[in-house]
């Protein structure tokens, strides 16, 4: 036993020698892992009896920046909470200030976040996608899902001037207007992009293979993921027809079409693996379908509203707002004490929700599944961790 | 259901529990007894106008030098997909004894958020089944998102102090020009 034993919970620690069960540790750099989480497994041979999640290596402790910092300058660390769709953390940290001080943006703001969110989604699921295919043993759609997201960095790159780290959104606004040019590259891009998910989809999705690795495994129904609080497509995919984006619209939502998929058990079972899989699938979709129609009726006009010199939301003032991120609600509950600083802003991520459902998912089942489970809940280390 | 129509419903079947509520607040609040989080909370999860099934986050608060006598708040930010309305519930606990029921037998969920409450502010939860630090390494000292908590010389037995490029060249560790 050595120090690090102390971290784990007792059952953990219980004699495993007698009946020839052993302790195995997953992580925390494990290619599987995609990023530092660190898995400690209970192992029967082949099957896992307890699986504990160990998190926290990436902790920055954002919550207290965001206090150090100010309203003001806390736009910049938003985009560390979620590396792989910092447009949403973005997109949620201004609209729960906006919310305190009751500002309105104007519709060419609203919608060119929209524009910012649903390209970030794309982004987003591709590298999940790609990720899910790469832990069960196929390298190529990872690269094919690469190569179509460095496409979306690149319109971001000319966009806002970063590809990863956007601080795009401001408080009442945003940043940056279209860039002249940028609208049909974006047009360009969603031609080619239509024709590489039915590529993709012929490449891995209905691969024999990769099927059976997926159908039927790590079964997360719907009442246990709305008591572990699984959000986004995790949801979506156990069954449950919610989204933001359509049930509590904000922003340019209201007016957008688009249909919301629910996993239905495609080859296996309703919230398995596959289903989170293919449900993300129909979901960039119609991300690219908003996103024609953002283009299709940009509002003109300002790209900023009108905001105090100073941000201080009053004392005492309290609200929370939630985004549709690519790894579902986001949640920010902030509260102001009348100075320039957050008194406390908490940031609530799909990833967390995510991760803790792993100790009730992988008993009984094998390592194999447990990475292509793991892999299908997309979740961002540094978004657990904050 | 409308807010004032969910405070009134909780006001109703808990008259002792319930130390204040707002429906005119940006999100309808009503604050509870520490000893009642429980049972309120089952009361709005079971109750078949209400059924708050999703237990969106819970939060802790240091309300030292806002509220008198000084008190860490716990907040709970429910929302219900059957009806799609919200509600937020909060209790204030003594600084000094910040022990509040846990709930993670109500809301799994739960269990990893009161866990980080407990890390980073240092409420207590009883009867939870694994409080334990969950961001924090586990021989960390201090709860850092309490208002009174400073930062230490050293962390883990590295500095906490930036030290500048001419200072590490020189073999110095001294706090940065202008720090």
């Amino acid at each position: 036993m050595t120090d690090m034993d102390e971290t784990l919970p007792k059952t953990l620690l219980q004699p495993t020698e007698e009946d020839g069960e052993m302790v195995l540790n997953m992580g925390p750099h494990h290619p599987s892992t995609h990023g530092v989480i660190r898995l400690i497994l209970r192992m029967d041979g082949e099957v896992i009896r307890e699986a504990v999640p160990d998190i926290g290596y990436l902790h920055r402790g954002i919550e207290k920046v965001a206090e150090k910092v100010g309203w003001a300058g806390f736009m910049p660390y938003t985009d560390r909470v979620d590396y792989l769709g910092a447009m949403f953390v973005n997109h949620a940290y201004a609209r729960v200030v906006e919310r305190l001080l009751g500002i309105e943006v104007p519709p060419r703001a609203e919608s060119l976040r929209v524009l910012a969110d649903e390209l970030n989604r794309i982004a987003s699921h591709l590298i999940c996608l790609g990720s899910i295919t790469m832990d069960l043993g196929a390298y190529t759609p990872f690269l094919h899902g690469i190569r179509e997201r460095e496409k979306i960095n690149d319109l971001f790159e000319e966009w806002c001037g970063a590809r990863l780290t956007y601080n795009y959104m401001r408080i009442g606004g945003v940043s940056f207007d279209l860039p002249e040019g940028l609208r049909p590259k974006i047009l360009d891009f969603l031609d080619g992009f239509e024709v590489f998910v039915d590529e993709f989809n012929r490449l891995i999705t209905w691969n024999e293979i990769f099927v059976r690795r997926c159908a039927g495994v790590g079964v997360i129904p719907p009442e246990t993921a709305v008591g572990y609080g699984l959000v986004g497509p995790n949801l979506r995919a156990s069954g449950v027809d919610f989204d933001l984006r359509r049930d509590l619209p904000y922003g340019a939502y209201p007016d957008l079409e688009f249909e919301v998929p629910v996993g239905k058990g495609w080859v296996g079972r309703v919230g398995d693996t596959f289903d989170r899989f293919y449900v993300r699938i129909l979901e960039m979709q119609q991300s690219a379908r908003i996103i024609r129609q953002v283009l299709q009726r940009l509002p003109l006009g300002p790209i900023l509203g009108k905001v105090p010199k100073k941000i201080k939301p009053e004392k005492g003032a309290e609200a929370h707002v939630r985004v549709e991120s690519a790894r579902g609600d986001l949640l920010m509950y902030a509260m102001a004490d009348g100075t320039e600083k957050p008194w406390r802003l908490r940031i609530r991520t799909g990833s967390f929700n995510a991760l803790s459902i792993l100790g009730a998912l992988a008993p009984g089942m094998m390592v194999a599944d447990l990475v292509a489970s793991f892999a299908s809940l997309d979740v961002i280390a540094p978004e657990t961790d904050r | 259901m409308e807010a004032a129509g969910i405070l009134a419903r909780v006001r109703e079947a808990f008259p002792d529990a319930v130390v204040a509520d707002d429906a005119q607040a940006r999100d309808p609040t009503v604050q509870v007894a520490p000893r009642a989080v429980p049972e309120v909370l089952a009361f709005l999860r079971d109750d078949a106008d209400l059924r708050f099934d999703f237990l969106m986050a819970v939060t802790g608060v240091d309300l030292l030098g806002v509220a008198d006598p000084p008190v860490l708040r716990v907040v709970y930010h429910l929302f219900s997909y059957a009806h799609r309305h919200t509600l937020v519930v909060r209790a204030d606990v003594p600084r000094d004894q910040p022990q509040v029921p846990s709930v993670s037998t109500l809301y799994p969920t739960a269990t990893w958020h009161e866990r980080e409450a407990f890390d980073l502010l240092g409420i207590r939860f009883e009867g939870h089944p694994d409080l334990r630090r969950i961001l924090l390494p586990e021989e960390w000292q201090g709860h850092p998102l309490r208002k009174d908590w400073v930062e230490g010389e050293t962390a883990l037995g590295y500095s906490t102090r930036r030290s500048t490029l001419m200072g590490l060249l020189r073999g110095a560790s001294g706090p940065a020009k202008g720090e």
